[in-house]
């Protein structure tokens, strides 16, 4: 049975897989549950995240078999070593529950050019078929046990398909994500999904099957911006979505350089699994809750050093420089409502106008009037600038305020859906 | 002499007569000639626009450059034009064969260098769009990256850019058609020297307190964001 399964794995992903890997699968078995855990060079964090793992199985899963799987990018600070030397005997010793069942660690390193450490968990979740999978960010420094419990209980005992997280965090923390993913997926598909690209989240095995017989991971945009697809297929594909509170999420340091790698792997992952779901979103309008343990989210509101100077400045010399790129993607009215404000110190970026530069980005993405990856890069500044707007509008609101800002954002993107449609079809 | 005159009259009718019926039906295959390679360049530049609108060649063009260039040019757009181009060169070719045919000394040496040099000249077009092509797209990829990299005048910077490989581009171009070779490699080494040593001179000299403080400031605020870390937090 194995054997024959571990043929069907080298036949579909050949080159991808490693011979080690596979064999520490197959001494593996089969698994109830899957834990997965990317790394690169996270020596400093991995060792407290994967004792709280392996003390979250230990204690809400102690029947269950389960497996935590390390894929590793190429670390060079000993974060692989780390992972394989974690001795589940150590958190069996300190827990009052004891596991019944083989609690596995197994590692692997995988080719960040070929592929994601999403594709290493959702190829081992084909070998061992479990019926619930679990990944976790090796920067959730905040991580308890619960965690694991609030992720795969979902899936486990209530027959959730995708279980996505909320969490608490600071109001100016993931702008992107309160600004423009959260917005345009609900307005897209329909669904209040406050994370939809998570860094915490758990599956069936039933949809990563499915998905892996779909996905192709040729185009780079595929490999690198996996978990958006994944999202858009359970949507799509009729699966059982939810969402699940699992606490604070620490701020991550970002640097300027970061910005346009995060919005490439998200925004660009986004726009681009538009294009295959076509057919499902377009008929879709308006949008609803979906089921949710804990809270929808929460903000916190100490005060948060963000220099708004060097926002506004790279927003207005960002619109003046790039206009003749912005002349291939941006409607004549949108670009000279953009270089209306752009140079003004009180410069204010409406929702309204928001909402139609990102679908005017999202169809030129469609239509490819220019290289797609100069489209995603050409977005930068004006997010900056629109981040800007979210800071000012902001300042001095309370959580609830933060809340209906967004919620009116999120009712924007809903109204001008139409003019997306439009764009997409224009042409065609 | 009367009678030597008319000889010598209907001699030089008769070669005259003999002559033009030699060169008649030469000159009648000529038009034929040149009537059938209309119709094969109508077809040629039929079949080409088909090809070209089905690979978006306009869309192509416009993100090289080269639709700006031929509407500053007051030209056609890129289609229509490598259309008219594709016609006008097959039909030249089928009349310069034709004329061949007519067996004019000295005319089929000149023919057969048109048809030598038709290669090089496709391959130098082919050149001149890459060069353009490149150009642009290079061109675009620095604004971007210097504009999120907020570096100083990055819309100066893509121009240089775009104008060393449109310069290199064309050398190759004239290289290929084999014109002013010697003058064009000189011309193209001095004018790169000179901008290299413009810049050397620019950065060294001119620039150095710019960069000073593009450098002071770079790295005191790289300093400073990660004692207070100003950035946001994307995701």
């Amino acid at each position: 049975m194995m054997e024959t399964k571990l043929a069907d794995a080298r036949s579909g992903e050949d080159s991808f897989l490693t011979d080690d890997f596979l064999r520490q699968l197959m001494s593996v078995g089969e698994a109830d549950i899957i834990v997965g855990l990317p790394t690169l060079d996270n020596a400093k964090t991995i060792s407290p995240i994967l004792d709280a793992i392996q003390t979250g199985l230990v204690r809400f899963f102690p029947r269950d078999r389960a497996a935590i799987i390390n894929a590793d990018a190429g670390s060079h600070d000993g974060t692989r070593e780390l992972a394989m030397a974690a001795a589940i005997d150590d958190v069996r010793r300190n827990s009052k529950v004891s596991a019944l069942r083989t609690l596995h660690s197994i590692s692997t390193q995988y080719d960040p050019s070929e592929g994601s450490a999403l594709r290493s968990f959702l190829a081992a979740a084909e070998l061992l078929r479990p019926r619930a999978c679990a990944v976790i960010s090796p920067d959730a420094t905040h991580i308890t046990p619960d965690w694991i419990a609030n992720l795969l209980q979902p899936v486990y005992r209530e027959s959730c398909d995708l279980v996505l997280p909320t969490y608490s965090r600071h109001k100016f923390d993931g702008i992107l994500s309160t600004n423009l993913l959260y917005p345009m997926t609900r307005a897209i598909y329909g669904l209040r999904i406050r994370e939809p690209y998570a860094a915490e989240f758990a599956f069936s095995g039933h949809l990563a099957n499915d998905f892996m017989s779909q996905h192709s991971w040729r185009e780079e945009t595929a490999r690198i911006g996996c978990e958006t697809y994944f999202t858009a297929t359970a949507i799509t594909g009729g699966y059982r979505v939810c969402q699940s509170f699992l606490g604070v999420k620490d701020r991550t340091e970002a640097r300027p350089a970061d910005l346009v790698p995060a919005i490439r792997r998200t925004v660009g992952a986004l726009f681009a699994s538009l294009e295959p779901t076509f057919s499902s979103w377009s008929t879709r309008k308006g949008s609803h809750s979906i089921p949710t343990t804990g809270a929808e989210g929460e903000f916190t509101l100490e005060p948060l050093p963000i220099n708004r100077t060097r926002l506004r400045e790279m927003f207005a010399s960002g619109v003046a420089e790039l206009e003749s790129v912005f002349r291939s993607i941006l409607s004549p009215a949108t670009l000279a409502e953009l270089q209306r404000i752009a140079p003004r110190e009180d410069a204010y970026y409406s929702a309204e106008l928001w909402a139609k530069t990102i679908y005017e980005f999202a169809a030129a993405f469609h239509k490819s009037v220019i290289n797609r990856d100069h489209i995603i890069q050409a977005l930068a500044p004006l997010f900056r600038g629109r981040a800007l707007t979210f800071l000012v509008e902001n300042e001095q609101s309370t959580a609830a305020g933060v809340e209906n800002n967004i919620e009116g954002l999120c009712l924007e993107f809903e109204r001008w859906k139409p003019y997306l449609l439009e764009l997409w079809q224009d042409g065609e | 002499m009367r009678e030597m005159i008319m000889s010598e009259l209907h001699q030089a009718v008769l070669e005259l007569v003999r002559g033009f019926a030699h060169f008649l039906p030469r000159f009648i295959v000529l038009l034929i000639i040149a009537f059938a390679g209309w119709v094969v360049a109508y077809l040629l530049q039929i079949f080409l626009r088909s090809i070209l609108r089905l690979i978006h060649f306009d869309k192509l063009s416009e993100n090289a450059g080269a639709s700006q260039l031929l509407t500053k040019a007051a030209l056609p757009p890129p289609t229509e034009l490598a259309g008219r181009f594709a016609f006008w060169i097959a039909w030249l070719g089928f009349i310069l064969l034709g004329v061949s045919v007519l067996g004019i000394s000295g005319l089929q040496d000149q023919v057969a260098k048109f048809f030598l040099f038709l290669p090089r000249l496709v391959v130098a077009l082919f050149i001149m769009f890459l060069g353009l092509l490149g150009a642009g797209f290079v061109a675009r990829a620095a604004l971007l990256a210097a504009v999120n990299a907020n570096v100083p005048s990055p819309r100066l910077l893509s121009v240089s850019i775009r104008m060393v490989i449109i310069i290199f581009a064309v050398s190759m171009m004239f290289e290929e058609l084999g014109v002013a070779e010697q003058t064009v490699l000189v011309a193209f080494g001095i004018a790169f020297g000179a901008v290299m040593f413009g810049l050397a001179i620019a950065f060294g000299l001119g620039g150095k307190d710019l960069a000073r403080r593009f450098l002071e400031d770079r790295f005191a605020r790289a300093q400073h964001r990660h004692e207070h870390g100003d950035e946001l937090s994307p995701l």
